[in-house]
């Protein structure tokens, strides 16, 4: 058959078609997962605390605010959260006994390190969320890639005595081989890649390293801060979500995160609904209430080799 | 200069061009489904690959991945449609026997082959639906390029599947000039681009007939929750009532009527919206008047 590469206007090998960093491995044919306790999933809450700065740099693949600078309204939008926002979601988890892990931009650390001290407190996890989220690594070269991943958990390190397992590049920005870098640094996990319900052993040059479930379609700042969806609408996605992944996980273990940023789901018109989502997961018997280093590292005692093999000796692509 | 805007050549009865007439909807003959039902319900998936390079122009198909390359992540919330939301539309529509129309690029029968041999064990139908997101169909497109798309297309589903494939569904829905002509020359039985009419109508090309089948637009989940932004809870209720609206219909003008669900994997496939869709299905399937068909089982039925 004759090439259709050649009306590809791109040309061909100037671009990757496909990230080619994981197998495909479809829900009806795959190893069971078990977690702890035979919990039928693993439920994990991930807020993004998050600096945003007054003048990025210009340059970086797409333009940072929506308004020339000094964007002031924009930009205290998302200084809401950090203010008041991020207080009230504290509070909602700590009324309902989960603990978050949080995706953590490392100059947070800097600027105020009282809400990272609250996040120790609190017994959170921290992992990586680069420097600043007006910092993107589109285009970057692997030793700049290199600076911001050892720059950023050697931050939280030293401000929170945690080591940091793991990794969400700022504002979802990419390279080709930024996953290629995180174990060089002891990254563990990332959060990068969403093809599944379970975490996924992704392919690395050198060492391991895992995708954990993550989400922008039930993420607070798609569903409420962009799509408009009233809170309740958001709570009521969620719990359908919950519902079924809680009925599938019987058969096989299933992870659900809720992604969340203070400065939208922290909105005193919005708190409420994170209480009915945080009510509705923990009034179930058998979820695991878990960090995202804790489903990690479950699931690479447990269950990467089993996942790893099985793949090898999947149906390979017809050539 | 502006006297070509006075300038009317194609100002006459019906359409300004000859791919196929006017002929409203209620004027038509009666259509009759088989055990004399009042509703053909027509579920079509598309399965589609949206490459990490697909180029800009002329346009991207709504579903694109819209951020910087490499969109890492939401080519990966695409794919978990082909690795778990299929599989759950899948699941549902079993619950139900009800057999769907699958919508599928080339591309997917060679990264995918294990989703056409469900397609197959189910006994859906297969559609061509381009090479891949990243190749539209568009007026610059030169006719033997284009020739060459839709061979591809349709070959790489005939050869994974060992099935005939008679439907063509274009990426994004876009065509040139030539792309009925080249489907008809290829022996095509029915195009489902076009989104004017409840009911399928006859093309004509200097290849030959085609049958312009009413693959919906406006109901698509595609439309409503991904362009519109809709709930699911929206997305059940308008669908329902154009249910309830063409069975009336149907009665009204003792014809039979087609209702169209368009179910998108990396859309309906989320846990989070799975739920409608076996609540809308259930729903239209416990009606009476309801008979259940592929694409080229309507159109069967249709030319009786």
């Amino acid at each position: 058959m004759q090439s259709v590469d050649a009306l590809t206007p791109n040309g061909i090998g100037t671009m990757l078609r496909e990230p080619s960093r994981y197998n495909y491995l479809p829900l009806i044919d795959r190893p069971k997962i078990r977690w702890p306790k035979n919990a039928r999933i693993a439920f994990w809450v991930c807020p993004n605390v998050e600096f945003y700065e007054l003048d990025p740099p210009d340059g970086q693949g797409r333009p940072i605010w929506p308004r020339p600078t000094p964007d002031t309204l924009n930009y205290s939008l998302r200084d809401y959260g950090n203010r008041s926002g991020i207080w009230r979601v504290m509070e909602a988890m700590e009324k309902f006994g989960v603990r978050a892990s949080v995706s953590l931009n490392a100059a947070m650390c800097d600027h105020m390190p009282e809400i990272v001290d609250e996040c120790v407190r609190l017994n959170w996890e921290l992992f990586s969320h680069g420097i600043y989220n007006t910092r993107l690594i589109y285009g970057m070269t692997e030793d700049d890639v290199r600076q911001v991943i050892s720059d950023s958990i050697n931050t939280i390190k030293r401000h929170s005595g945690r080591t940091v397992a793991g990794w969400l590049a700022p504002a979802l920005s990419s390279t080709e081989t930024f996953f290629d870098l995180l174990p060089e640094f002891g990254i563990k996990y990332a959060i990068d890649m969403t093809p599944d319900d379970q975490p996924i052993p992704i392919k690395v040059r050198h060492g391991k390293l895992i995708a954990i479930p993550y989400s922008t379609e039930i993420n607070d700042i798609r569903v409420m801060g962009i799509r408009g969806y009233p809170a309740d609408k958001w709570t009521a996605m969620i719990k359908a979500c919950f519902d079924q992944l809680y009925e599938e996980g019987e058969e096989n273990g299933t992870v659900m995160c809720v992604p969340l940023h203070p400065f939208v789901v922290g909105q005193p018109h919005r708190i409420s609904a994170l209480h009915d989502v945080l009510r509705h997961v923990t009034s179930h018997a058998d979820v695991w209430l878990a960090t995202a280093g804790e489903i990690s590292d479950w699931y690479y005692q447990n269950h990467y080799d089993e996942a790893v093999n099985y793949q090898a000796n999947a149906r390979a692509p017809r050539k | 200069m502006t006297a070509d805007r006075l300038n009317y050549p194609h100002r006459r009865h019906g359409l300004d061009h000859d791919w196929f007439r006017h002929e409203p909807t209620i004027q038509r003959p009666r259509v009759s489904w088989p055990g004399g039902k009042r509703i053909a319900l027509w579920i079509t998936v598309p399965v589609e690959f949206f490459p990490l390079d697909a180029p800009a122009q002329p346009f991207r198909p709504l579903g694109s991945l819209p951020s910087v390359y490499p969109d890492s992540w939401n080519y990966s919330s695409r794919d978990y449609g082909l690795r778990i939301g299929i599989y759950r539309i899948m699941r549902v529509l079993d619950e139900f026997g009800v057999r769907a129309t699958a919508a599928v690029n080339a591309e997917i029968a060679r990264r995918y082959p294990r989703i056409i041999d469900e397609i197959i064990a189910r006994k859906w139908e297969l559609m061509a639906n381009g090479v891949d997101m990243g190749h539209v169909h568009h007026g610059g497109l030169g006719v033997d390029d284009e020739r060459m798309l839709i061979r591809n297309a349709r070959t790489s589903l005939t050869e994974a599947s060992g099935t005939s494939v008679n439907g063509w569904h274009s990426p994004g829905r876009s065509h040139s000039r030539n792309t009925l002509q080249l489907l008809a020359e290829q022996g095509f039985t029915y195009v489902t681009d076009w989104a004017n009419d409840d009911m399928p109508y006859t093309v004509t090309t200097s290849s030959g007939e085609l049958c312009a089948m009413p693959l919906t637009y406006e109901l698509s989940d595609r439309h409503l929750l991904v362009h519109h932004n809709l709930t699911v809870d929206d997305y059940v209720e308008q669908n329902l009532r154009a249910f309830d609206r063409l069975d009336a219909e149907a009665t009204h003008y003792s014809s039979g009527r087609i209702l169209s669900l368009s179910v998108t994997p990396w859309i309906l496939g989320y846990p989070h919206r799975i739920a409608a869709l076996r609540r809308l299905v259930g729903h239209i399937i416990a009606s009476a008047s309801v008979w259940s068909a592929t694409g080229m089982e309507i159109v069967a039925a249709f030319n009786k």
